[in-house]
């Protein structure tokens, strides 16, 4: 059986499941964002009252946090009492940042598991080797209350990645050119694994890049199998709690096969308005942009943070940028003001905001009609930051800080 | 849930995004009627008032695409808008519409065929779509999916399974 096949066989109580078949899956954690109101109303509607398990919810108030309206606050309110009333415990507030990256720091998320939650993002939890999935606000009512759903099991698809990344290349602009190649629904309803010689290079941060981006060809979930630098990340993280990598089985049946050499790829950008429609950095390069936003749970991780401020040390924003830096949760935002990331970016001429998902949930800069941005995050969908006569470019930030930089989409491999 | 459901089509093509169907700044809303007022704005040129008469929609692959909002599914009702045919839906899109109570039909063959305006006669419980003389077939869901969807959505089936 392939990861996605054992994982689902194993939540299901089922000894072996197939591709096709569809099974009753137990989740081990089903996580609620700033949505938790809508799924809490679902329960008062239809007069329930009782959790199948407090203890497999969680809940992360992340998109426009802290609130800027009335109506945000009342929300949050509600999602805030729910959790008290109902003893939830892995509860954080609006100052702890985006949701899937609070869980994994907080080792709410370990190898094998199964979490369903109100974020098509859901898949970055791969990045652990963790089956991760999306699902809508009323389904989240209905596994707090029986504590499961049902699931089809996916097809899967093996994407072997060998080599190394050249200089100023990253696994966004791996994710870029393989969302561009297999298009936005080139992996609809697979899951997928990857393997190959590049893989124990790749930190568990450019992991999470992966798994995150993947929900943009279309996948229900993505594994990277856990290794050496996967138990490394968990380690003091999972308390006294035991976990259980789930591997492929050696006569796992793939559907299709892809293989990636990273040294052949160059810094790769998405254009407006859809992720597929992704272009090599000299084809786009030149770009004016009047906005840069480094943030989200695509790219806002310390590593990432740590990426542009190499950029941009020493040098300073173009006059006719604005450069938005979101860090992804409060501990990378720490981290980053310890080891002076921050202060690089902020002398650099960045701004930088609270932790969260900012301007990608539309909670601050916005477009106005004809500007144009260069985002870390993993959409460029139209009218995704206010104005649909604006535009949204992505890229990995250390284009976006060579970008910056120059006032118009860069090339990062010309910045030392 | 009517089994059969009848009127006339609005085309779109691939990859409509859930952002162009809701945008994220009206999802502080989860009833009908306020969503279905900004359904589809982003695209400009008239939208929603513009789809106000047309019963179905009818896109190509991957429908519903990007964030998982339920919204999505909820605004589409909102503008009085009975069911969606496509050539393919994203899975996050699929399962909100079907607990939205949204009647959801994979049919690239008729997405190959019809044109706006068109008048199609949709067969949920027999599979099958007309449009004039004109039958194209399509898969079933699995039975214990279909019973959500006919029972309105599932905090209709939710309350039923309470009830119990």
């Amino acid at each position: 059986m392939t990861i996605a096949e054992k994982i689902l066989s194993a939540k299901s109580g089922n000894s072996t499941v197939r591709p096709g078949e569809i099974v009753e899956a137990y989740p081990d954690l089903v996580m609620s964002h700033t949505a938790t109101w809508r799924s809490v109303s679902v329960m008062k509607r239809i007069g329930a009252t009782k959790l199948y398990d407090p203890e497999r919810l969680a809940i992360v108030l992340d998109h426009i946090s802290p609130a800027k309206t009335e109506k945000y606050a009342a929300d949050q309110q509600t999602s805030r009492n729910f959790a008290r009333e109902h003893g939830v415990r892995k509860f954080y507030d609006v100052d702890a940042g985006i949701a899937h990256l609070v869980l994994m720091e907080a080792g709410h998320i370990a190898p094998g598991d199964l979490i369903v939650g109100t974020d098509s993002h859901c898949t970055i939890y791969g990045s652990l080797g963790a089956l991760g999935t999306g699902i809508g606000y009323t389904e989240v009512t209905s596994v707090w209350l029986t504590g499961k759903l049902w699931m089809k099991v996916p097809e899967t698809f093996k994407i072997t990645l060998d080599g190394r990344f050249g200089h100023g290349v990253f696994s966004k602009d791996l994710m870029l050119y393989l969302i561009g190649k297999l298009g936005a629904d080139g992996c609809g309803y697979k899951s997928v694994e990857f393997y190959g010689s590049a893989i124990p290079e790749l930190s568990v941060s450019e992991r999470m890049t992966m798994a995150n981006l993947a929900m943009e060809m279309g996948v229900k979930c993505v594994f990277v199998p856990p290794d050496e630098k996967t138990a490394e990340y968990l380690r003091g993280r999972l308390a006294d709690r035991p976990y259980h990598p789930v591997y492929a089985d050696a006569g796992a049946v793939y559907e299709r096969e892809i293989e990636v050499e990273l040294s052949e790829l160059q810094p790769m950008v998405a254009c407006p308005h859809e992720v597929e429609n992704t272009k090599p950095i000299g084809e786009v390069a030149g770009t004016h942009i009047d906005q840069a936003f480094l943030g989200s749970c695509a790219n806002a991780k310390y590593e990432d943070l740590a990426i542009a401020a190499k950029i941009l040390k020493g040098r300073h924003v173009h006059p006719g940028v604005r450069l938005i830096i979101t860090p992804g949760s409060k501990k990378i935002m720490l981290e980053a003001m310890n080891s002076g990331v921050l202060q690089t970016l902020l002398e650099a001429g960045g701004m930088v905001t609270n932790p969260g998902c900012g301007a990608c949930a539309g909670d601050g800069g916005m477009l106005a009609d004809g500007e144009v941005c260069l985002s870390t995050a993993n959409r460029n969908f139209l009218g995704r930051l206010g104005s649909n006569k604006s535009s949204i470019y992505l890229s990995s930030p250390a284009t976006l800080a060579a970008s910056a930089i120059q006032g118009a989409i860069a090339d990062p491999r010309e910045f030392e | 849930m009517e089994s059969v459901i009848q009127g006339k089509i609005y085309k779109f093509g691939h990859n409509i995004n859930s952002d162009i169907i809701i945008p994220g700044r009206y999802l502080i809303y989860i009833d009908q009627e306020r969503l279905g007022q900004h359904a589809f704005e982003m695209l400009g040129e008239g939208f929603p008032g513009k789809l106000r008469g047309f019963d179905i929609l009818v896109a190509g692959r991957n429908f519903g695409c990007g964030s998982a909002r339920e919204q999505a599914a909820t605004a589409i009702q909102g503008l009085g808008i009975k069911a969606v045919v496509a050539c393919s839906f994203a899975r996050t899109f699929y399962r909100n519409a079907i607990n939205d109570g949204l009647p959801i039909v994979e049919c690239p063959e008729l997405y190959d065929a019809a044109a706006e305006g068109d008048e199609i006669r949709i067969d949920l419980a027999g599979g099958k779509i007309q449009k004039a003389a004109n039958e194209y077939s399509f898969p079933q869901m699995p039975e214990s999916v279909r019973r959500i969807l006919e029972l309105g959505g599932l905090a209709e089936y939710l309350k039923a399974q309470l009830a119990r």
